[in-house]
């Protein structure tokens, strides 16, 4: 079964300048979003594997997607994170199976590797809302310039019956990162932690 | 002469398949590309303040381009507008200096579209968003082209500081049936029919 995808919308932010300071080469983030019909609004449905294929369907799409609109290779992503926000006529659980169970492979296919967590945030909503999609490193969890997020939203998104489903990706951390912990070029990335 | 100061591009793609009725075969694209600038003259009533029209061409240009290629290509795109956000620190008759390098810059790429660049602007706080009008770049009547792309960024426009925004679509709307002058009888020599 694969999704019935109304739209998708990719956003890519670039920052050049914070606090005055130039940022050379600019930091670069990329989000991509599905809105999909939701097949079980409505109605209670105990098994929910269709959503499971429809988030792994997303994951390589949305992947690939933020990938692209970066221009970089998928070696070249940073960090990564999921999100899904579902229309008022479905529930909070459809969000975690479309997010959890599959998306993460074929996402860490897209970006290649990927061993840390993806991290992730789901809530209800309605169109118009705000979607925050929280930024980990890729192969390790934590790496503290790459900790970040990324706004998205939709005037138009999600409708009842929908779920809009985010991907975000970088090829670069937060612009003047200072506060220490780990950093990205003494991470390992084995174990997805450091 | 004031320099064009860069904080930010923000770039949004939209790929409409559908809105209920049937599923188009090539999804219409809309796209929009946003740069936060400083405002020169932020804070003060400034008399003489055309000159920044011209320190704006390059980056109208720059942003035009990039906008279309996001697209596909400049050969693809079929509607267009602009418009501006300027912060609270500057007056409306800022974003009236995007008229000219927002519109011409994307006029001279997509090949001297005929139809006037709808635009519109406002005064706003961080994270204001702008409701940016869209028409057909080579006769405004079309009324399948006629559609609006909302644009924004959580951290901007601040206070000294400009939003200005270019929207491109390859389309009209993506279930357009509300009849009137139809694309494809444009005759392209007024901009209006």
């Amino acid at each position: 079964m694969s999704a019935k995808i109304r739209k998708i919308a990719v956003n890519v932010e670039e920052t050049h300048i914070e606090i005055g300071l130039t940022i050379a080469p600019p930091t670069r983030k990329a989000v991509a979003v599905a809105v999909i019909e939701n097949p079980f609004a409505g109605r209670y449905q105990e098994d929910l594997g269709e959503l499971m294929e429809i988030g792994a369907e997303l994951g390589a799409l949305l992947g690939q997607k933020c990938v692209e609109a970066l221009g970089i290779t998928p070696a070249q992503a940073e960090s990564y994170g999921k999100s899904a926000m579902v229309g008022e006529n479905g529930e909070l659980e459809h969000a975690a199976a479309i997010l959890h169970p599959k998306l993460g492979a074929p996402l860490r296919v897209a970006v290649e590797k990927g061993a840390a967590l993806v991290p992730s945030s789901k809530k209800m909503g309605s169109p118009g809302q705000v979607l925050d999609v929280p930024l980990g490193h890729k192969d390790a969890a934590y790496v503290r310039s790459h900790f970040d997020g990324i706004e998205v939203r939709l005037n138009d998104a999600p409708r009842a019956n929908e779920i809009m489903v985010a991907v975000a990706v970088t090829d670069s951390g937060r612009p003047l990162p200072r506060v220490g912990g780990l950093v990205a070029s003494e991470a390992k990335g084995e174990d997805g932690l450091r | 002469m004031p320099d064009v100061t860069l904080r930010k591009i923000v770039m949004s793609r939209e790929e409409i398949y559908h809105e209920g009725g049937p599923v188009a075969d090539t999804p219409l694209l809309r796209g929009s590309i946003l740069a936060i600038i400083q405002n020169p003259y932020a804070g003060r009533y400034e008399p003489d303040i055309q000159g920044f029209m011209d320190d704006l061409k390059p980056l109208g240009l720059q942003m035009a381009q990039k906008l279309a290629g996001y697209l596909g290509g400049a050969d693809l795109v079929q509607g267009y507008g602009k418009g501006a956000i300027v912060g609270a620190a500057g007056e409306i008759e800022h974003g009236a200096l995007w008229h000219v390098p927002g519109g011409y810059a994307m006029r001279e790429l997509l090949g001297d579209a005929m139809a006037i660049v709808p635009s519109t602007k406002k005064v706003g706080g961080v994270g204001a968003r702008l409701d940016v009008p869209i028409t057909h770049i080579n006769a405004s009547y079309v009324r399948s082209h006629f559609d609006a792309m909302e644009v924004g960024c959580n951290d901007a426009p601040r206070a000294d500081e400009l939003a200005l925004a270019l929207v491109m679509t390859t389309g009209g709307r993506i279930h357009s049936r509300a009849g009137g002058l139809a694309a494809e009888d444009v005759n392209g020599k007024d901009g209006l029919r």
